[in-house]
């Protein structure tokens, strides 16, 4: 099936760009486990502050740690949560989403009215609210941001999975006698994987965005944790002294949102079923 | 047919309204630039008080707001740290240093329109050691035998034994008059007898007061005093530039302040707190009771590394719990030298391998704390002791730390002056307990000759850091930015007080 689309679309630039940028901030995050110029913990207030040079290519901030070093633990602080928060959303929306569509009736409403009331709330509020009541922390932050992406996700596998079910094969999957439970897995799950991706990347692009608020506002990980978000708020008070320091991780955030996003955009327009109407079954 | 009109009508007004608020935020800026007109004044503090009542509370944000403002004491201490008279006009002590006579002013009224006398000297003295007292500072006072009134404007105080600093003691914020009538409800509606009287609270934003026509003394320059509350280093620091706040009597921003050097439009003070910045260890948890462990500790600390990353520079790293522009401090920074060997080899005698301990740091918010916390949790993870920083807010920190004692390790200013006896109290957070020690704050507390009294602070200061009591890091600086045309804030903080009785605007 995805082959046969590709056929008839291709990624574009602008896709192929915010892959591009994904791959290297994964790659960057993934090198950081085993290397780093330097210890991003290490102190050396002696150079505090210190501009770009060979030992420390992005310089140092207020307490002489190396930028570079802090900035690669970044990406993986950030992309572990993010990917931890989205694994979240769709290890329980898309479930219930395919629940919801596979029995309608009573417990589709209860679902998706439920859906409703936490969409009603405002996300990264209450966000702010749950890191506030259970403590700061890297986890909690991850329990934050994934508890909204539940019902993201549950809403686009019910919608995708919903258009499904009137298909002919499904109908035919129904009439050989298969189980509505064993369909929504073998046979719904597979077609609006491509959706699910789609929803996935922007989902992550807004998580990894969420993270850096709450750290921001101290509510994500701790100190002597690394995390974008927190960087930019310890650089505030130093912006007439050294804009570096909150121009670096803002850099950071931003393009690794925006390659997100382009990724996500373009993903779209090959894989989501909903642009795609006509499209015949396997 | 009138809807049409009445919609047409409706936007116009709109526009005129937007254009209005428009030019409006056009010209606040040019009008002046500063917070408040020529006779308010709009000062920034970092840290909220809990409530407004000197003497029921330690938190020296209190002392910030009222200190001499609203309330006043029989005696006050000056900008140089002298004592001054204030209520008491004058007074008059026995040549055994044990009765003191004060003859107290006739003309002071309470912000309630009722007068001051000599009964409510009588109460306000005698309520410190009462049995319900809150007084965070009663050792202070403990050296009083009987208070009495001998006419409505003399009151004679006898002690149990002479102290030489009971006049200053007098000064504190912890001893200032109070009606009985008033002083329960004093937490939240304060009523004293100071220039200034309290107009409202907005929690968790802003005290304000104003001029009282009725004050006894000089009348202060200003008619209105706003004290704002920002904790945020970066808001702060935005209100300053903006002119939202005129005068930070304390920046939380360190780093700013040679920008602020360079703009004249501010002045800059550097200036003496009496803030020993300490890191506080919990004795009554293993094993920080080892005294191995908490020499390891010293030993771990850079100080000259916690001054230079987390306050710039500013600050006097010190050995023990004294001040370093006191006439009597010791120089004991080096005792336990910056030298991560040895306190790994003194974490390896308590029997304590490397990655073994792992120690809870709860940090209120003043950024000496929080950044301080952060450079003190590198150290101590170079010498093999894992720290968990746990940031909390100030109201927090006083009742899970201060009074809760539930804690491992916290970084916090002692601000009150002169306040070594603090290691002599029974249930004080940090739980020390050396009977050598209170010995000398005894000897100390009965001893007036300033001579032999320095020579019990000396005792008294090297008995602290041979026990490794805290990790003593520095001594906070005062570092104040006001508005240039601002006159009369002070420059050094020899008590907890922001007095603005003396404030003016120049031009």
């Amino acid at each position: 099936m995805v082959e046969a689309m590709g056929q008839r679309r291709r990624l574009g630039v602008a896709a192929w760009t915010g892959g591009a940028i994904a791959a290297l901030v994964l790659l960057v995050g993934a090198v950081s486990l085993v290397w780093t110029p330097h210890d991003p913990a290490v102190m050396d207030v002696a150079n505090k502050l210190s501009g770009p040079s060979w030992s420390h290519p992005l310089g140092t901030d207020h307490f002489g740690r190396d930028t570079l070093s802090q900035l690669m633990v970044g990406a993986r602080v950030s992309i572990a949560v993010s990917l931890v928060a989205v694994g979240l959303g769709v290890g329980l929306g898309v479930p219930l989403g395919l629940l919801a569509a596979a029995r309608a009736g009573w417990i589709d409403e209860a679902v998706m009215r439920f859906n409703d009331l936490a969409f009603a709330f405002p996300a990264l509020l209450t966000a702010v609210l749950i890191t506030a009541l259970l403590g700061p922390g890297a986890i909690n932050a991850i329990l934050a941001i994934g508890i909204f992406n539940i019902p993201v996700f549950a809403r686009v596998a019910r919608g995708a999975a919903l258009a499904l079910w009137t298909r002919p094969f499904i109908q035919a999957a129904r009439l050989a006698g298969r189980g509505r439970t064993r369909i929504s897995i073998e046979h719904i799950l597979p077609n609006i994987a491509g959706a699910l991706i789609v929803q996935g990347t922007i989902q992550f692009a807004l998580a990894v965005l969420a993270e850096a608020g709450l750290s921001y506002l101290g509510l994500g990980s701790q100190p002597p944790e690394v995390s974008w978000g927190r960087m930019l708020n310890e650089a505030q008070t130093f912006l007439f002294l050294d804009p570096r320091l909150a121009i670096l991780p803002g850099l950071a955030i931003v393009v690794t949102v925006l390659g997100l996003n382009l990724l996500g955009d373009g993903l779209r327009d090959r894989l989501d079923p909903r642009l795609e109407p006509r499209r015949g079954g396997r | 047919m009138i809807l049409p009109f009445v919609r047409h009508r409706a936007r116009h007004l709109s526009i005129a309204v937007v254009v209005l608020a428009t030019l409006a935020a056009a010209s606040l800026p040019s009008q002046s630039g500063r917070a408040a007109p020529p006779d308010a004044l709009v000062m920034g503090m970092v840290l909220e008080p809990p409530h407004l009542d000197p003497t029921a509370g330690a938190a020296g944000a209190i002392d910030e707001v009222v200190y001499a403002n609203v309330f006043e004491g029989l005696t006050r201490i000056g900008p140089d740290g002298s004592v001054e008279p204030a209520l008491a006009r004058s007074w008059e002590v026995s040549d055994d240093g044990l009765v003191y006579r004060f003859t107290l002013r006739r003309d002071v009224m309470f912000h309630d329109g009722t007068a001051f006398t000599a009964d409510d000297a009588v109460f306000s003295l005698q309520r410190i050691a009462d049995e319900d007292s809150v007084n965070a500072q009663k050792g202070l006072y403990a050296a009083i035998d009987s208070v009495a009134a001998l006419d409505g404007y003399t009151l004679v105080v006898e002690l149990k034994h002479p102290d030489g600093r009971f006049l200053f003691n007098l000064g504190w914020g912890d001893a200032v008059m109070v009606a009985p009538e008033t002083a329960d409800d004093n937490k939240t509606n304060p009523i004293g007898t100071g220039p200034f009287r309290f107009v409202r609270w907005i929690q968790g934003d802003r005290v304000e007061l104003e001029a009282y026509p009725d004050y006894w003394g000089p009348k202060p320059a200003l008619a209105r005093a706003t004290f704002r509350f920002i904790p945020d280093p970066a808001a702060s620091m935005a209100a300053l530039m903006a002119g939202d706040v005129d005068a930070y009597p304390n920046v939380p921003a360190p780093e700013a302040l040679d920008s602020f050097k360079a703009d004249d439009r501010f002045t800059v003070e550097i200036g003496t707190t009496e803030g020993e910045t300490i890191l506080s260890l919990n004795h009554r948890r293993a094993p920080l009771d080892d005294v191995r462990v908490r020499r390891a500790i010293s030993h771990a600390l850079d100080r000259r590394a916690i001054v230079d990353g987390a306050m710039f520079g500013y600050g006097t790293p010190i050995g023990s719990h004294f001040a370093p522009h006191h006439p009597a401090y010791v120089d004991l920074t080096g005792m336990y030298p910056h030298d991560p060997e040895a306190a790994k080899a003194l974490l390896a005698e308590a029997g304590i391998a490397p990655g073994d301990l792992s120690l809870t740091l709860h940090l209120p918010p003043p950024s000496y704390a929080r950044r301080g916390g952060e450079i003190v949790a590198a150290q101590l993870a170079e010498v093999g002791i894992k720290v968990e920083i746990i940031p909390v807010e100030w109201a927090q920190w006083l009742e899970q730390v201060f009074r809760g004692h539930d804690f491992d390790m916290t970084i916090v200013s002692h601000t009150e002056p002169l306040d070594i006896d603090i290691y002599a109290r029974d249930d004080y957070y940090f739980g020390y307990d050396n009977p050598a020690f209170d010995a000398v704050i005894d000897r100390l507390q009965g001893t007036a000759d300033p001579e032999a009294r320095a020579d019990l602070y000396r005792e008294a200061q090297t008995i602290l850091a041979e026990d490794a009591v805290n990790g003593f890091l520095f001594q906070l600086a005062k570092h104040g930015v006001w508005d240039a045309r601002l006159r009369g804030l002070w420059e050094n903080s020899p008590i907890q007080a922001n007095d603005i009785t003396g404030v003016s605007w120049g031009e």
